[in-house]
């Protein structure tokens, strides 16, 4: 599909997440030019602020930075497991794009977040249910969704085992007994379980060694081929960005401190950070 | 000399004073204005511990006349040790007629039972609740519990009965079977069996609930819609009593008893200790209509 500036599906706009009270000269204070985070006159901290994004449907989005720079929070605020401070963010897959879905009620929210989002974390364990088996953390998602019919459920959680290569037979078996490779598949299945349009990534392969990392790398991009899901993959790794991403934000101090294609940020990258970040690449 | 009249009784009618009576009758409206939702009271000290009935008793002392008829079962059972001390109590306090007789009552109390005989519109039903919080099981922290009843958020609920479901090939929750009131709250039913469930719905009875330990009353309006939580495929169903029958009254459309004999035979009967008098004595009373019951055969005793 052609990008226009009317078809995105997602557009965020100056979203900004600060602890504390802050005053007027906060965001001033803060960012990459004085190397910090931290209000020096009011002590607040600014996790991100003045985040202006958009996301095309089908697109892949890397979201790159070190730790502390406020990536991981950007992912959160918008899946709503953070409040924001300030800032909008438009969904067009939610009322046509008209209505800030960050100010929505808690319920609406759930119900996006159910029926229009998937979300993978680092850890497993924030994503899952691990007292549930992991046929019951998909059918939690499916349940969410408004599906109350046993069989279909585990027609379903059958189907997205086998697409995320999990072996069906521990469908009613407990995550908590399975590797972490396989506790992230069973995690990519339940985000993806009601077809959403858009799916966020969190430092997915972090902590996974290094061939487990790369079949999950492949179940992402072909997830991503086949169902044409826009993404949005947060990582420290530049390899993981260059793998699976088409465009780039780089991160630093709460800021977008440069935007491009990824091959354009990998080859030339513009800002002393970015280049900091390209040159620190094994 | 000033006449003592505020100490003349060693106790206010109905034992609870006036204000906080009046403050659980307030609380009971709430509960009743949202069918299912769990209000907060203050559950005042008893002379019985809290978690032995002092839910259901406060209901019952703050909405007694005296002109009411009480009734209170413990299982089914007038005659339990429970049962017999809360009577004695509640009638000493208030000097209203007691009745076993489930028609004859205007308040009846119950620990884990419905009466087996239907409800009429005159009647108070009240409830002593141990564990009001239908997901407690799945979630045990009460600021988070609230907050999914506000967005009325049950999928661990319905999670929980798939996993049952899956795991043991049934939604294996003998007592206590989780109901949604007015299409809207999830509410724990006391630990009622699954029998007398279906008899909640669209009740001609007001229907109160009083957990005294946990501080909660909560309230099921006359003719109001409750239903089980049920999956499309895996349906609620009642208590299967195939093939056995009352020994007393060969009767089995009633919640049985399983009773070992000195012999040890294994009988069964009927654990309504009014409704089996009221058979015995063929008085032939009025069940509760529901189409789970409705579904027994009438075999010939």
């Amino acid at each position: 599909m052609k990008r226009t500036d009317e078809n995105w599906l997602l557009k965020v706009s100056n979203l900004t997440k600060i602890y504390g009270e802050p005053d007027e000269n906060t965001i001033a204070n803060t960012g990459p030019e004085v190397n910090s985070n931290i209000c020096p006159n009011t002590g607040s901290i600014v996790a991100c602020a003045n985040i202006n994004f958009e996301l095309y449907p089908g697109e892949v989005l890397g979201i790159v930075g070190e730790s502390g720079s406020g990536k991981s929070t950007v992912v959160k605020l918008l899946y709503f497991d953070m409040e924001k401070s300030y800032g909008e963010a438009l969904f067009s897959a939610h009322q046509a794009g008209e209505i800030n879905i960050l100010d929505e009620s808690n319920q609406m929210k759930r119900k996006i977040r159910n029926h229009l989002m998937g979300m993978v974390y680092q850890n497993p364990r924030d994503g899952l249910n691990f007292r549930f088996s992991s046929g019951g953390n998909i059918a939690e998602k499916l349940i969410m969704g408004g599906n109350f019919n046993v069989a279909s459920i585990r027609n379903r959680a059958t189907d997205l085992l086998e697409k995320t290569e999990v072996p069906v037979l521990r469908l009613d078996d407990r995550p908590s007994s399975f590797s972490g490779g396989m506790q992230q598949r069973v995690q990519i299945s339940k985000a993806i379980a009601n077809n959403p349009p858009l799916l966020f990534l969190d430092e997915v392969t972090t902590g996974l060694d290094v061939s487990v990392q790369a079949r999950v790398l492949d179940l992402i991009r072909e997830l991503q081929q086949d169902l044409g899901i826009a993404m949005i993959v947060v990582s420290h790794d530049l390899s993981v960005i260059r793998m699976l991403t088409d465009r780039t934000l780089v991160m630093k101090n709460g800021r977008i401190v440069e935007r491009g294609l990824t091959d354009q940020i990998l080859q030339d990258p513009q800002h002393a950070y970015a280049q900091l970040l390209v040159s620190s690449l094994l | 000399m000033v006449e003592n009249k505020k100490y003349v009784n060693k106790y206010n009618f109905a034992f609870i004073d006036e204000a906080t009576k009046k403050e659980i009758r307030r609380k009971l409206l709430k509960a009743i204005a949202i069918p299912g939702y769990q209000v907060p009271y203050s559950s005042p000290e008893m002379p019985i511990a809290r978690g032995w009935g002092t839910g259901g008793l406060h209901v019952t002392l703050a909405i007694i006349g005296a002109d009411d008829i009480f009734k209170i079962i413990d299982q089914g059972s007038d005659a339990s040790v429970n049962a017999c001390n809360l009577r004695n109590f509640v009638r000493d306090m208030t000097g209203v007629k007691t009745t076993f007789d489930t028609a004859e009552a205007t308040i009846i109390q119950t620990r884990h039972r419905i009466t087996e005989e239907e409800l009429q519109a005159n009647q108070i039903f009240v409830y002593q609740v141990p564990q009001p919080e239908p997901l407690r099981g799945v979630e045990r922290y009460e600021n988070k519990t609230r907050q999914m009843h506000g967005e009325a958020d049950y999928a661990k609920m319905w999670v929980s009965l798939y996993e049952q479901f899956i795991t043991h090939g049934d939604i294996m929750l003998g007592a206590g079977y989780p109901v949604k009131v007015n299409d809207r709250y999830i509410m724990a039913p006391s630990p009622i069996p699954r029998w007398d469930v279906p008899n909640l719905n669209h009740s001609k009875a007001i229907h109160l609930f009083g957990a005294g330990r946990e501080k909660r009353l909560y309230a099921v309006p006359p003719h109001t819609k409750v239903e089980a939580l049920e999956f499309e495929d895996v349906k609620f169903h009642i208590e299967n009593f195939n093939g056995t029958k009352c020994v007393k009254t060969g009767y089995h459309k009633a919640f049985l008893d399983e009773l070992y004999f000195d012999d040890g035979s294994k009988h069964f009967l009927i654990n309504d200790s009014n409704f089996l008098d009221k058979l015995s004595e063929n008085l032939q009373p009025v069940q509760h209509s529901n189409p789970y019951l409705n579904q027994i055969k009438d075999e010939k005793n």
